[in-house]
């Protein structure tokens, strides 16, 4: 055993492995009630999507085998099991919970502001109950986007740049490419192109939830004003620079975490070749292309290379 | 009653003629109102405490009180004079017990009662630790009675907790009240990571050549005491590692990090002996490190405290103290003992049972204030029931008279009142010793109270020692 | 009397160990009654040292792995030179003083009957008593393999009337420490005259403190004091602790162990230190 001496900070491997998975369940927490949210505006709609819409969100969330009766699906369940199950790893109120476990066996390297936030009101859930939530959904959901908000506000605001912000970072950038592509994964059958869709077009609602699920209605609007096609929702959503939940901003980010992570390590690994590669790949990329080879084959192929990723990154750094 | 505040009578006792100043131009009101103030930032930067067997809230807040304990310098340079004597006395008998037993030998400690006891454990025989070390933080418990009457009611060689507390007690009301402290009337205490981290520091194994790497060893995050493992390393800038960051590899200990194995040479655990090391002691030990025993042995990491190092502070050896000092300083305990019985003594066990209810009782082997009797407040039958246990096994109980413990001004709900405190001052062994001027002051929130424990209810209070 | 030994442990794990450590006690130190010419111990081909000598005299040494582990094998072999001292030990050096091993432990609490039994023994001289001792459990335990387990307390021995050398040797700590005389559990080796196959077992054996002699040897399950046909490998307050093998794995894991022990009496005689 050759390892030298180090000076200065030494993350432990357990630390490093706390922080990213503190950032996956704040940002899991978050995307989650996104997801709830758009499936509750799409219930309101006239027509019958409400129960397909649960089913999708059900799906997104990667939690469908946990609902007693998966073809009616109602918001009471999804409230049960998306919002306060304690025993969902998924469930936000376990994602509020195992955030907060991995901020305290990581508590040294946290600042005293990004503990407030996380310790702030972390049993919220705890004491409410399906009825308590369903008599003010969005307000619960808001709630949570704020508290989230608050958590990843206080670690840009306080957090030295050290090798645990790097790893804290990574958490979310992974977590969030994971989300945008478990949506794209459920809704792909929505967003092929026109001139495949058998028995004419669909409604535009239907395109535009997967905007809602990820917040980007407005972003959208901006740069295509409106103009909802699935070629564009589906490029905006995996190819766009500057929207922060989309693909390549999302891998882009990894990229960045994982370069300074090698130069503070002072070696690169497979995890460095991996996501390098995938950026490339993204920003090479035309929508046109992916609907060639298929969206849903690319999205799991792409499902795919993001937890080869995650794996190759606790290797490296021994977690 | 001694009341620290006005002594037998009315006037108010030079040493606390500025916190009573302070009480009145404040009034009650408001100190209750800062008094809420101040649980919000301890319940906000999460310092909890655990109560084992209590259930409820497992993260229950320590009660503070805002009212400031108060020692003259005078005071307290006897009282560091008897704490240091005492921390020294018990690390020459650790010493001496773990090779020679010159103590046993002479007939002033029975062999049985050291070779035999749950917390002397026998691999540790002939080991060297560095130093000659074996309680690195020697919490010592002391009892106020009179003016001039201070004394010993127990000692702690493990790992005794509740430091953090000292700190943040002082943190808060120097926060809360800058202009109590003005003109530095009070001494500080913020030395304590400093010294500690020296004190660790000093104790590096032989196999270390270089800047030791010392690392603070937690059972993990649902332990009661967490919050003051995390925050101790932090003050310290160590790493704070489970065991599961911990292995053995080469007869040395190492950490995983992200940047791989990294030597470790000083452990500062807050583990008991029993599930430090399954290859050693417990085998079912699932907190423990494979192997980390037999390193420390080998001189390949330094645990502090040393294993076995609970053998001086259990209940039955506590009242040998005063011989220890004598035999291995060749001086004058500083500090009294509480008078003690054994019932191990049957002469002895008889006069407790005789008079139960004038008496504490504990077991020799409990801690934490669970299992004890305080016979003035016990009823008969309970007095009754108690004395059937000591029949039973007479040789796992002690005695005490009840002490007339000084009490301290606390706020409560309905005001100010008299509360009964100790003291439990921390002193830290090195190469060098070291000991900063104060403690933590535990404070029996309930009217009459004697029991100051955290776990039965009490409280804690800001310790001052004031400046020449 | 130049004894060979070779001692082979096999740990077998099904399905594999995640990690695995092990803690062994496996080399013979030199007495008046023993020489140590030649010794060697591996784990899987791999030559494991002495980390430290403990408190008893016993040289502990560590053996780590951190990756995926099915088979483990435990080498210990070599060359002994013996010399009958009458079961009396000399020259071991060790920090514990006697006193210590008056300490009881789970498997040597004494209990009643085990009281009654120490009450049994008359007489002033400590040696004489502790022969009286011996033969006592020998007439109170029966030799009988298969009946007790490793976990088996002296108490439950004394109960069942019959035991392995484990038990006969629990019995008499457990007496011993109750008549006040210091006691302690030893493992080792025997050259069985009478058998050249191979053990699957140590053997082990109860050595008392007697004050003017020091510690004394007592095979209860044989009636004799250790001969220059005994080897001494390790001690402890009971058989647990006296173990020369200590194993800990992470896994959820089925584990087979099994032991082979071969002690041959050498072609060339070599002279042993008096």
């Amino acid at each position: 055993m050759g390892a030298e001496r180090m000076s200065g900070r030494i993350l432990l491997s357990r630390t490093a492995e706390s922080l990213y998975w503190l950032n996956r369940y704040i940002d899991r927490a978050d995307s989650t009630a996104r997801l709830i949210e758009m499936g509750n505006r799409m219930a309101m709609l006239p027509g019958a999507y409400s129960q397909q819409e649960w089913r999708s969100v059900a799906r997104a969330s990667g939690c469908l085998d946990l609902f007693e009766d998966p073809e009616g699906i109602t918001e009471a369940a999804i409230v049960r099991i998306l919002l306060l199950d304690k025993d969902n790893p998924s469930s936000i109120r376990a994602c509020l919970e195992n955030a907060r476990a991995n901020a305290k066996s990581a508590r040294t390297s946290l600042t005293m502001a990004m503990w407030d936030a996380l310790n702030d009101g972390w049993r919220k859930l705890e004491l409410m109950d399906v009825a308590a939530v369903q008599r003010d959904l969005q307000g619960v959901l808001d709630w949570v986007k704020s508290r989230t908000a608050m958590i990843r506000g206080s670690s840009t605001s306080t957090m030295l740049r050290d090798d645990g912000y790097l790893f804290l970072g990574l958490g979310g950038h992974i977590e969030r490419a994971d989300m945008t592509l478990r949506l794209l994964d459920v809704k792909s059958y929505v967003l092929l192109p026109e001139t495949e869709v058998v028995g004419g077009g669909r409604d535009h609602h239907q395109w535009t939830s997967v905007l809602y699920a990820t917040s980007a209605v407005r972003a959208y609007n901006h740069i295509y004003r409106s103009d909802y096609s699935p070629g564009k929702i589906a490029g905006f959503l995996i190819l766009n620079k500057q929207f922060p939940r989309s693909l390549l901003f999302s891998y882009s980010k990894i990229v960045r975490c994982l370069d300074r992570l090698a130069e503070s390590h002072g070696s690169r690994h497979a995890c460095n070749e991996t996501a390098e590669k995938m950026r490339s790949d993204l920003q090479r990329l035309q929508v046109d292309e992916i609907f060639r080879q298929g969206l849903p084959e690319f999205v799991a192929e792409t499902i795919g290379t993001t937890h080869r990723l995650g794996a190759e990154i606790s290797e490296a750094y021994h977690f | 009653m001694f009341d620290e505040m006005s002594g037998t009578g009315d006037e108010i006792r030079a040493p606390y003629a500025r916190v009573s100043k302070w009480i009145e131009d404040a009034g009650v009101a408001l100190l209750q109102k800062r008094s809420e103030e101040a649980e919000a930032i301890f319940r906000r930067i999460g310092i909890t405490f655990a109560v084992y067997g209590e259930g409820g809230d497992p993260e229950r807040l320590i009660p503070f009180d805002l009212i400031p304990r108060v020692f003259a310098a005078q005071e307290w340079a006897v009282l560091d004079r008897g704490i240091r004597q005492r921390a020294r006395a018990l690390n020459a008998f650790l010493y001496d017990v773990y090779h020679r037993g010159e103590i046993l030998r002479a007939g002033i400690v029975p062999e049985k009662l050291v070779y035999q006891n749950a917390a002397f454990v026998p691999a540790m025989m002939g080991v060297e630790p560095p130093g000659r070390v074996y309680s690195h933080i020697v919490g010592i418990d002391i009892v106020r009675t009179g003016p001039t009457g201070f004394q010993v009611l127990e000692d702690n060689c493990r790992t005794p907790s509740g430091v953090s507390y000292m700190l943040e007690n002082r943190e808060i009301m120097m926060r809360m009240f800058p202009s109590l402290f003005a003109g530095g009337a009070v001494q500080p205490v913020d030395a304590y990571p400093d010294h500690l981290l020296k004190t660790l520091r000093e104790v590096a194994p032989p196999a270390c050549n270089d800047e030791p790497n010392i690392v603070l060893l937690t059972p993990g995050s649902f332990n009661s005491a967490y919050y003051e493992h995390s925050f101790l390393a932090d003050l310290m800038g160590i790493s704070l590692v489970e065991p599961r960051d911990l292995f053995i590899d080469n007869g040395l200990v190492w950490m995983r990090t992200t940047h791989g194995p990294q030597r470790v040479d000083v452990i500062y655990r807050r583990i008991d002996d029993d599930f430090i090391d399954p290859l050693a002691f417990r085998p079912d030990s699932l907190l423990g490190v494979p192997g980390l025993f037999d390193v420390y042995r080998a001189g390949g990491v330094t645990l502090c405290s040393a294993p076995g190092a609970g053998v001086a502070d259990d209940k039955s050896i506590y009242i040998y103290t005063p011989d220890m000092i004598r035999f291995y300083l060749g001086e004058k305990p500083i500090l009294d003992n509480v008078p003690t019985f054994r019932c191990a003594d049957s002469d002895e066990c008889a006069h407790v049972l005789d008079n139960i209810d004038e008496l504490v009782v504990k077991e020799v082997h409990g801690s934490g204030g669970y299992g004890m009797l305080i016979g003035p407040k016990a009823t008969a039958e309970e007095c009754t029931a108690y004395s059937e246990r000591i029949r039973k096994n007479p040789s796992e109980f002690i005695a005490q008279p009840t002490l007339a413990l000084s009490t301290v001004p606390s706020l409560g709900p309905t005001g100010i009142g008299a509360r009964h405190v100790d003291l439990r001052p921390y002193c830290l062994v090195g190469r060098e010793m070291r000991l900063v001027p104060g403690g933590l002051t535990r404070v029996a929130l309930r009217e009459g109270s004697l029991v100051v424990n955290s776990s039965q209810g009490g409280g804690v209070k800001d310790t001052w020692v004031l400046s020449e | 009397m130049s004894l060979k030994i070779r001692h082979v442990t096999r740990y077998s794990y099904e399905p594999a160990a995640l990690q695995a450590g092990l803690r062994m006690k496996l080399f013979p130190q030199v007495t008046e009654a023993q020489n140590v010419p030649v010794w060697s111990v591996t784990v899987n081909d791999d030559e494991v040292r002495p980390l430290h000598v403990d408190g008893a005299g016993d040289a502990v040494s560590l053996w780590m792995s951190h990756a995926a582990t099915e088979e483990i094998e435990i080498v210990a072999e070599g060359e002994v030179a013996t010399a009958d001292q009458a079961g009396v030990l000399k020259g071991l050096h060790e920090a514990a003083r006697p006193a210590v091993y008056l300490r009881s432990t789970e498997a040597t609490k004494a209990n009643e009957a085990i009281r009654d039994l120490a009450a049994e023994i008359e007489g002033e001289d400590t040696l004489q008593r502790m022969h009286a001792l011996s033969a006592l459990i020998h007439k109170v335990i029966d030799y009988r393999p298969g009946v007790t387990e490793a976990t088996t307390t002296a108490a439950e021995a004394v109960a069942l009337g019959s035991g392995v050398c484990q038990d006969q040797t629990h019995v008499f700590l457990a007496a011993a420490r109750v008549m006040d005389i210091p006691a302690r559990y030893v493992v080792g080796y025997l050259d069985d005259p009478d058998s050249d196959a191979p053990s699957d077992m140590t053997h082990a054996w109860a050595e008392a403190h007697v004050k003017g002699l020091g510690w004394v040897g007592f095979d209860v399950t044989n009636q004799l004091c250790p001969t220059d046909l005994y080897v001494r490998l390790c001690s402890g307050l009971d058989a647990a602790d006296a173990a020369p093998i200590r194993g800990t794995v992470l896994g959820d894991t089925e584990e087979t162990m099994d032991v082979e022990i071969a002690v041959a009496r050498s072609a060339g005689q070599s002279q042993t230190q008096q």
